[in-house]
């Protein structure tokens, strides 16, 4: 398990190296200026700014600079907020965005659970028409949109209730996290909600069910201890790849609800071409990525004992 | 082994709960408080105001520190750390207050001005703003490198006067010193805190009404009324939040309809009309900022030709585009680069001595120019135009719409030539454009700060318009202080810039914007942050 | 090894007939043949199916039978709701057109807040009294009848004592207003405010009207004629909704398509060769999908898309499409490598590599027929997501370049303005949760009447 883990790692360290190395070609192929504002300045302010920043240098020096600076964990100081280190932006806004997209895959967990058992249940019968309408709505609308509706949806109930129920945007309280996260796992939920049917409906088939049944089990109790527990394994192993994916996919809720996350963070670092923070949020989310998806990997040779991780890499 | 996974989310789950501040959201007003919530667009970039150039910060900054001269809640130019002052030709003298004080008690001292105004010259903090520390002596040298900042022609007599020695006479320098570049700045603060002077609000001094007590970045900040502050009577607010940051007008106008802030500005249409509906108080406010279409002058581009340029005149109306196009009250047609609220003599407007010069829609006039143009050329046909603009959902739409109107009058083929922000500017430094959608807005209260726009010598006129006869008004009207003498200039320029067509003017922006009627005294400004909370004040309930 | 033929004469005699009796027969199905039945028979399959191909019809067929120009601009039919034809009233050229017009003493009969003229879309001339010692007068506009001095409505213009009159223009809509004027006074204060209700009606100047050839015969100003028809209304700029969704499915099903057909394409020969050569190459191959695997997507997606930089006129699609493809082929890469890894082992490979086969025969006959079940899935399942993805692009304003439309920048035009005009919005986002919809189905269909355990499952 040791020299399994000790592998991963390494080829992890390689991997976040190469995303280092894209983002910073990347980043350097957007044609623009970031040191330009609306502003012009004269030539010996410009020159000031680019030593500042190290761009009076050539480009593989730069490379070679960011690589080790990278290495000590460092990602340089903000171009937008000069006073700012990156590090510190990253530290105060991904918390954020962690905890919108944590919540968010509870959520969707939960409803996808629960739903996927429900129609599995009630099998071509109206519940299970009703919900399966929903996951189809929730799977083919563009998430903006329900951002949008979401925090119109707030202000109606606000208005007709007369008293402020949730907080319409902004960040801070637990109820300003409800709709941004619901918005948010929607997605996910419908697609848990399949996987769950699915699942549900393959378990039904299976012989031990039958026993169960023959045995003269109540429903209720083949229904939660046999069917349900065993049909909630495969769902439970997309959680893991999910929660990478929500967690970075939060900028439109972010954008919507006026929650200060990395997402938001990020599109406005590149629209301002704000070279430390774009290179620093890509190499901290790819990082984290590749950090969850050996993290996920190694938890399930400890969950599932018929998982034998080391062994099925070989 | 599910229930370990439940566990290990839910863990995670309250860990990250845990550690975010539990906050209620205050309530737009807060009578019992006497406290009210507003809303930013985004974060401030940069409170040192040594280097401050973006709008939110010069909010923030117009809140929490104070100039030797300011405004009250008319816009009326007042004293502010200046208690007496007197401009002359050659050089400008104030004398500070003694009652004026940082927000550690310590009290602000000519040497702070002195010291800021160094800062902002100096090369190594490569401040944006250098070039106005030119009106001083050795400003210029200064900036260069060649000289030390302690040279910069700006004298403390004794701790409570400033003289500033001025290279040409500056007849708008007591507005200009309203500016955020000349707020002082404390050096024994400054250097302690080096390179994260302004980042936090432990590291931020004071001399303005508010102090910043509470900032948590991208999210909120918390300004309470300053102790130390020397007109602490006129300010009514204990304190101002700033609980949300956002730049979808959408979400700032539900935030006010929920009553979480006193005030929301930027309406679109859609906004407006809800608001209507739901009969709130509208109010609109232009913002000082012409916006305008700029030609590149340069040699290699068909935009060179005065015909074309005037053919594009002769067809493109103002008035359509900001009625029918753009369609939110507020906005004004401009057919000027001078907006209508800049002052003229006698109590009346420049636009009321000057008035601008409505261009002829002639569409038969129009491709006649084309014609002479085509001919000037050499040229069959005119190529494709490129035209360069932001990526504003309402730059885009006035684009489009200026694309249809060249089309269908002059069968000029326009090219949009969309570009996040910071690739525009690069377009439009190196000059890669035959049109650019631009817009000035004002950093001074003086129709200086658009009359040297297009001076053959000014760094932001990017489409290079170099004219001998504009550079000689400009000069003229900086070497004076005869205000009627600035003003006729200032007519001759305007009647330069129709003449030559060195823009096309497209209009004046405005905004709707909702207020609760529960507060007043909030002051809209052209020059510096805006809106200003300082003098606001919560009224009785009715 | 010999083989011992030892034919005798009575094996060259025909069989009986009776010896087929027996036979249990069913008529020989290729695999594509088996896999459309089941398409068939699986009626959401089958229906989203039909609505894939009406979407391909929509937009390549869709412009010939609607040949509206969708970049044609009416401003004055700005944000209109789905119509059939509005009637509008002619009127002279030069009506309404003055900036600022000041009322001529008597010009018009009435006192008070009255209208000059006719009040039409084109603009309204409002026009009132003096008040005594009023330095400049305040006019406002609203929809609603005004409760108070607080609630009159629009601020629209504030104009000096010597104007008596104000022409209009701002974004009027076919539908009652409430103008009402307010005196302002030197010493700050205001007067009595006058209400006016004028109800707008639509209008074209003659000359546009003739030039777009409305009405028939001989047009005069007064005469009523019909505007053109907006089946699904207008949007900002007065441009045909219909023709605009016609022209944006273009933009977005040629990312949603072409993107997801090249990085298949490069995901099968990357993949295969991967797979196929194995070893040492198709290690090193792997761990450089996996490494573009890794790259954060959405972070990467915009990146790359403003590193390729845009000139001017240039829409935007070719760098969306190259950053889709860079970021997108390693899973089919994957997906198609663990097929061939499979395939590799089966024995009738082996059986047909035995007997001599060469490696082009092996591709071409066993593998790309075995695999194209597997890639055909995720070619459907790849088209829905690359569609959102345009309209996410879109939504934070890095996708396609105006006035080249696209349902994600439509929609995202729509979004502002969801509350007083909707039909911006619905359209759109109908046209993408239904072509999203159809492609899931269909996926699904194609999976399930693919998937070999189910075979022969009737």
């Amino acid at each position: 398990m040791g020299t399994y883990i000790a592998k991963r790692l390494l080829s992890g360290i390689i991997t976040i190296w190469f995303i280092a190395t894209a983002t910073f070609i990347g980043m350097h192929m957007v044609p623009g200026d970031p040191l330009m504002n609306d502003k012009a300045v004269t030539p010996e302010v410009r020159a000031n700014l680019e030593k500042a920043y190290g761009l009076d240098k050539p480009l593989p020096v730069q490379y070679v600079i960011y690589l080790r600076n990278m290495l000590q964990g460092d990602f340089g100081i903000s171009f937008t907020q000069q006073n700012r280190r990156v590090n510190d932006i990253i530290a105060e806004h991904f918390p954020v965005s962690a905890t919108l997209g944590v919540l968010a895959l509870l959520f969707a967990a939960i409803g996808g659970i629960a739903w996927g058992a429900l129609t599995a249940l009630y099998r071509n019968k109206l519940p299970d028409i009703l919900i399966m309408f929903m996951v189809i709505i929730c799977v083919s609308v563009p998430s903006f949109v329900f951002a949008a509706l979401g925090q119109l949806a707030i202000l109606q109930l606000n208005n007709l209730l007369g008293v402020s129920l949730l907080p319409v945007a902004g960040w801070g309280t637990f109820s300003h996290m409800l709709v941004p996260a619901l918005v948010l796992g929607l997605g996910t939920m419908a697609y848990l909600t399949r996987l769950m049917r699915s699942s549900m409906l393959e378990v039904a088939d299976m012989d031990y069910i039958r026993t169960a049944r023959a045995k003269g089990l109540t429903p209720g109790r083949i229904f939660f201890k046999h069917q349900l527990r065993n049909a909630i394994l495969p769902v439970v192993t997309v959680l893991g790849p999910s929660i990478a994916a929500i967690t970075t996919g939060g900028f439109v809720v972010e954008l919507v609800f006026a929650i200060p996350g990395l997402g938001r963070y990020f599109v406005q670092a590149v629209q301002q071409l704000d070279y430390t923070v774009i290179m620093g949020t890509t190499v901290f989310y790819g990082a984290f990525l590749v950090l969850m998806v050996i993290a996920v990997d190694i938890l399930y040779g400890f969950i599932d004992p018929r998982i034998q991780v080391d062994k099925a890499v070989q | 082994m599910t229930n370990r996974i439940l566990l290990l989310t839910s863990l995670l789950l309250g860990l990250a709960l845990a550690s975010l501040p539990v906050r209620a959201a205050p309530p737009g007003i807060d009578h019992e408080r006497n406290e009210i919530a507003i809303v930013m667009t985004q974060e401030p970039q940069w409170l040192n105001s040594i280097k401050a150039t973006d709008q939110v910060s010069f909010i923030v900054l117009d809140h929490i520190s104070e100039g030797l001269m300011t405004y009250n809640v008319d816009n009326q130019l007042i004293g502010g750390v200046a208690e007496r002052w007197e401009l002359t030709q050659e050089r400008a003298t104030f004398w500070l207050r003694k009652d004026a004080r940082w927000s550690d008690g310590k009290p602000v001292t000519a040497h702070d001005f002195v010291f800021a105004w160094q800062q902002v010259a100096n090369p190594a903090n490569a401040a944006e703003y250098a070039f106005l520390m030119r009106a001083f002596p050795n400003g210029e040298a200064i900036t260069k490198g060649e000289m030390p900042p302690e040279s910069l022609g700006v004298e403390a007599i004794d701790d409570h006067t400033l003289v500033a020695h001025l290279v040409k006479p500056v007849a708008y320098f007591l507005e200009l010193v309203t500016f955020i570049s000349f707020r002082p700045v404390r050096e024994d603060f400054f250097r302690q805190h080096g390179q994260r002077y302004a980042a936090d609000p432990d590291k931020l001094l004071s001399n303005g009404p508010f102090i910043m007590t509470d900032w948590v970045h991208g999210a909120s900040m918390r300004w309470e009324k300053n102790p130390h502050y020397w007109n602490r009577e006129a300010i009514n607010l204990d304190a101002i939040n700033v609980p949300y940051m956002t730049e979808d007008p959408n979400a700032r106008f539900n935030l006010y309809m929920d009553n979480r802030i006193a005030m929301a500005t930027g309406l679109d249409s859609s906004a407006t009309k809800m608001a209507l509906r739901k009969r709130q108080n509208l109010r609109s406010f232009r913002d000082g900022s012409t916006f305008f279409i700029e030609f590149n002058h340069r040699d290699d581009r068909p935009t060179r030709n005065v015909n074309l340029r005037r053919a594009m005149q002769s067809v493109f109306d103002a008035g359509e585009l900001t009625y029918k196009v753009i369609g939110l009250a507020g906005n004004l047609p401009a057919y000027t680069l001078f907006p209508d609220w800049l002052q003229g003599t006698d109590g009346r407007s420049l636009a009321e001595e000057y008035p601008p010069i409505m261009p002829e829609l002639n569409d038969e006039k129009a491709r006649a120019y084309l014609e002479a143009a085509k001919r000037e050329l050499g040229l069959e046909e005119i190529p494709p135009l490129s035209l360069l603009l932001s990526d504003t959902p309402g730059s885009v739409k006035q684009a489009e719409y200026f694309q249809d109107v060249m089309r269908s009058k002059l069968g000029l083929d326009i090219r949009l030539d969309r570009q996040t922000f910071k690739q525009r500017l690069a377009k439009m430094t190196a000059g890669s454009f035959d049109l650019v959608a631009a817009g000035w807005g004002p950093d001074y209260n003086d129709a200086m700060t658009f009359a040297d726009l297009f001076a053959s010598w000014n760094l932001n006129n990017r489409g290079r318009y170099a004219s001998a006869e504009y550079d000689d008004l400009v000069t003229r009207a900086q070497s004076t202080n005869d205000r009627a003498l600035r003003n006729r200039l200032f007519g001759e320029l305007q009647q330069v810039i129709f003449d030559d067509v060195v823009i096309l003017p497209q209009y004046e922006r405005g905004y709707i914007y909702v207020q609760s009627t529960e507060i007043e005294g909030v002051r809209r400004t052209r020059v510096g942050g805006d809106p200003n909370y300082n003098y606001a004040r919560i009224l009785e309930r009715r | 090894m010999q083989q011992i033929l030892n034919p005798q004469a009575d094996d060259f005699e025909p069989l009986s007939a009776a010896s087929e009796r027996e036979a249990i027969d069913r008529p020989s199905l290729s695999y594509w043949q088996d896999v459309w039945r089941r398409v068939r028979s699986n009626t959401r399959a089958l229906a989203s199916l039909y609505i894939v191909v009406g979407l391909l019809l929509f937009t390549l067929v869709g412009p010939v039978l609607w040949p509206v120009d969708p970049a044609t601009q009416d401003l004055e039919q700005i944000s209109q709701g789905p119509n059939l034809g509005l009637p509008a009233l002619v009127i002279a050229d030069e009506e309404n057109v003055a900036l600022l017009s000041l009322a001529e003493p008597g010009a018009a009969t009435g006192t008070g807040l009255r209208v000059l003229g006719t009040p039409h879309s084109e603009g309204v001339n409002i026009a009132w009294d003096p008040v005594p010692g009023a330095r400049a007068y305040q006019l406002y506009r609203h929809e609603l009848f005004p409760s108070g001095d607080r609630d009159l409505g629009l601020p629209l213009v504030r104009v000096p004592a010597q104007s008596l009159s104000y022409l209009d223009r701002l974004g009027l809509e076919t539908i009652s207003y409430y103008y009402s004027v307010q005196p302002l006074f030197d010493d700050g204060t205001t007067g009595e405010y006058q209400t006016l209700e004028v109800s707008v009606e639509q209008a074209i100047r003659i000359s546009d009207a003739r030039e777009r050839e409305l009405g028939d015969g001989e047009l005069t100003v007064g005469d009523s004629v019909r505007l053109e028809m907006h089946p699904l209304g207008t949007d900002y700029l007065g441009r045909d909704m219909l023709a605009r969704l016609m022209w944006g499915a273009r933009t977005s099903l040629f990312i949603g398509i072409v993107a997801p057909l090249i990085y298949v394409a490069i995901g099968l020969i990357y993949g295969g060769l991967s797979g196929y050569m194995g070893g040492r190459t198709d290690e090193v191959l792997m761990r450089f999908a996996d490494f573009v695997i890794a790259l954060p997507f959405l972070l990467f997606m915009i990146l790359f898309k403003i590193a390729f930089g845009l000139g001017p006129g240039e829409s935007g699609v070719m760098p969306m499409l190259v950053a889709l493809v860079l970021l997108s082929w390693p899973a089919t890469a994957r997906l198609v490598r663990g097929q061939v890894l499979q395939l590799r082992e089966e024995s009738y490979i082996s059986a047909a590599r035995m007997m001599g086969a060469s490696a082009s025969y092996l591709v071409m006959r066993h593998m790309l027929p075995n695999l194209m079940g597997v890639l055909l899935v995720s070619l459907t399942f790849a088209i829905p997501t690359a569609i959102f993805i345009e309209a996410f692009l879109s939504f934070i304003g890095m996708g396609v370049v105006p006035p080249t439309p696209s349902w994600g920048s439509m929609c995202n035009d729509g979004i502002r303005t969801m509350l007083s005009h909707p039909h911006e919005l619905i359209f759109p986002a109908l046209f993408i949760s239904v072509t999203v919809l159809a492609f899931n189905l269909l996926g699904d269909g194609l999976r399930d009447a693919m998937d070999s355990r189910l075979r022969g499952e009737q």
